[in-house]
């Protein structure tokens, strides 16, 4: 299990991006995603399920997303996901 | 009941009068005669223009539970309609029918008159915004009726759609009640939706910023039609109401979509001396304009009419001798408003005239080649123009319906992809043009003829553009975003939407 030790946010609200921000959680509190998309009806439980997806494969087990969708592909949502939990385990590497 | 396209139509709706499901194109075959407004009288000199809003009102009888009408043209500079209303709710009258030719989001401010009963019920073309969202709510007691350009003046002159107070906004207005639309500052050029509401309507009352001394002309709606008028300060916002010449996209996708129509358009037969057209506003319709112009020129052919919701790229055509005649029923920018003043083969016509399937025959019905948007269309071609991708009303049938009926080839243009959203899929959430009149579907990445036009497919085999099957363009839309999940409703009908003729091709229930 990975323990997410700081704040952190991938993306923007540009139209087909998605805007992922990151809180830390105490264990116990579990998954909490948080999406407002303009594609809500039609695609948000694709889009939660992708989020959810990517924390189980970085073992991730508490943690607040909010996501801030406008029109993401699967794709860009899996990776802006990606860098926000690099980010918050402070490992992203610059340049 | 199970109609045409595949929709469930309740044998009964509340709130509206003779259910009949849609069943094709034109199956339903109308008996009768049509109606006519109350018999007006005038004696010599008598005073026509009173000195408010509201003298005209009381002068006009208008009681609770009427139904009133406006004319869009002003689009969203219009201040009419929301000046009226407020008079109207001023006085206290209640449980309106409001029966504009189309709502645009500046009309968001009668919202509260909705909510205080002011109006209990409307018919429109379409809404948008914050009102669109209200009526698909299901707050109003009668389901809201969409019908299209040419259903509107199909109902008026059968009578379906009663008019009694109706109020016009005349950017030029005589003493007397002659009106036009192409001078004045708030000058909007063609008056052809406002003609059909003058011409039934019990009692029509002009509203005018620009009032002239008798005679005016040109006439647009007479004298003998106009019971009273009243002059203001501003019936619109000259900046809402027309835009400049729109530029050409530099959208490389609509380019792309305009380039394909037009190669469809070049092979397909119809493409040929005196040949006619009418192109939408869209980025792609207008970029269509201007490739199909450098066609005509390259191949010697000119057009016989054009059609429309007219925008400046027709107008150059027409001053350039490729189209012979414009015929308008509403102006959607400046210099198409400067043309129907000054030229001649530049020529205003009413609703009925233009779309009207039951009159001895629009002039859609000579139309040979048309270019349509859509917000969604789906795998057995019908289009969606009305609800977005929340199951929400914001758009307007517009003429999409007639159009697409009456015109030899329908051309459907649209993105694959906005945003994540497929444009074409397996069911669109609201029917508004049924499949049976989309000839072909254009997108940026490919283009889809309906297997009904074997012909058609066969003419574009040559026009070099990647042809496919609609679900194959579904698949890929699909293989991008998803399949999309469909919009869940309640049982309760916000609206129900009236194919041209009158009959129910679908109905807008609301969100859950």
């Amino acid at each position: 299990m990975l323990q997410i030790i700081q704040p952190s946010q991938a993306g923007t609200v540009e139209s087909n991006d998605i805007l992922i921000i990151l809180t830390p959680v105490s264990a116990d509190n579990g998954i909490h995603v948080e999406l407002t998309s303009p594609v809500l009806k039609k695609y948000g439980r694709q889009i939660k399920n992708v989020i959810q997806e990517v924390l189980l494969e970085q073992g991730i087990e508490a943690i607040h997303v909010s996501a801030n969708d406008r029109g993401a592909l699967d794709c860009t949502i899996r990776a802006r996901m990606m860098t926000a939990i690099d980010r918050a385990k402070g490992e992203e590497e610059l340049g | 009941m199970i109609n045409g396209v595949g929709r469930v139509i309740p044998e009964s709706i509340a709130g509206i009068k003779n259910v009949k499901p849609y069943i094709n194109p034109f199956s339903y075959v109308p008996t009768g005669h049509l109606t006519g407004p109350a018999i007006k009288v005038n004696k010599p000199r008598s005073e026509k223009v009173l000195s408010s809003i509201e003298q005209a009102i009381d002068a006009s009888g208008l009681k609770d539970g009427m139904t009133i009408s406006f004319h869009h043209h002003f689009r969203n500079g219009d201040y009419v309609l929301n000046m009226v209303l407020g008079v109207i709710a001023r006085k206290g009258i209640k449980n309106l029918t409001l029966a504009p030719s189309s709502l645009n989001t500046i009309n968001e401010e009668i919202i509260p008159y909705i909510n205080e009963g002011v109006i209990t019920a409307v018919e429109t073309s379409g809404a948008r915004g914050k009102l669109g969202q209200l009526l698909t709510s299901g707050k109003l007691s009668k389901p809201t009726i969409i019908r299209s350009h040419g259903g509107r003046a199909r109902a008026i002159e059968c009578g379906e759609l009663h008019i009694d107070v109706a109020f016009i906004g005349a950017p030029a207005c005589d003493t007397y009640g002659n009106i036009n639309g192409v001078e004045g500052k708030s000058a909007c050029g063609s008056m052809g939706y406002a003609m059909v509401d003058a011409a039934y309507a019990d009692k029509v009352v002009a509203i005018t910023d620009h009032l002239v001394s008798y005679p005016l002309f040109p006439i647009s709606i007479p004298q003998t039609q106009v019971d009273y008028i009243v002059q203001i300060e501003a019936i619109g916002d000259p900046k809402g109401i027309a835009s400049g010449a729109l530029r050409i996209s530099k959208d490389p996708r609509e380019l792309l979509i305009a380039q394909y129509a037009t190669a469809a358009i070049e092979y397909s037969g119809y493409f040929k001396q005196d040949y006619s057209i009418q192109l939408g506003s869209g980025g792609a319709s207008l970029a269509a304009a201007r490739f199909l112009k450098e066609k005509m020129q390259k191949q010697g052919i000119t057009a016989s009419f054009g059609l429309g919701g007219v925008t400046a790229p027709f107008i150059e055509m027409l001053e350039e001798g490729l189209i012979k005649a414009v015929y308008d029923v509403q102006d959607f920018d400046i210099p198409s408003i400067e043309s129907i003043k000054k030229n001649r083969n530049h020529q205003e016509m009413s609703a009925s005239f233009y779309a009207n399937p039951h009159t001895g025959g629009p002039i859609v019905n000579q139309l040979d080649v048309v270019i349509l948007s859509a917000t969604e269309v789906d795998v057995n071609f019908n289009v969606n123009v009305i609800t977005d991708s929340n199951g929400v009303i914001m758009g307007a049938v517009g003429g999409h319906q007639d159009t697409a009926a009456g015109a030899a080839l329908s051309i459907v243009v649209a993105p694959l992809l906005r945003g994540r959203l497929p444009m074409v899929i397996d069911q669109v959430h609201t029917v508004c043009t049924p499949g049976e009149t989309v000839d072909i579907v254009v997108t940026e990445r490919g283009v889809a003829v309906n297997p009904l036009r074997s012909d058609l497919k066969d003419n574009l085999k040559a026009a070099n553009i990647p042809l496919m099957d609609i679900e194959e363009l579904r698949n890929i839309a699909y293989e991008f975003a998803g399949k999309p999940d469909p919009i869940e409703v309640s049982e309760r009908i916000a609206a129900v939407v009236e194919y041209r003729d009158g009959t129910l091709i679908d109905v807008i229930r609301t969100t859950v």
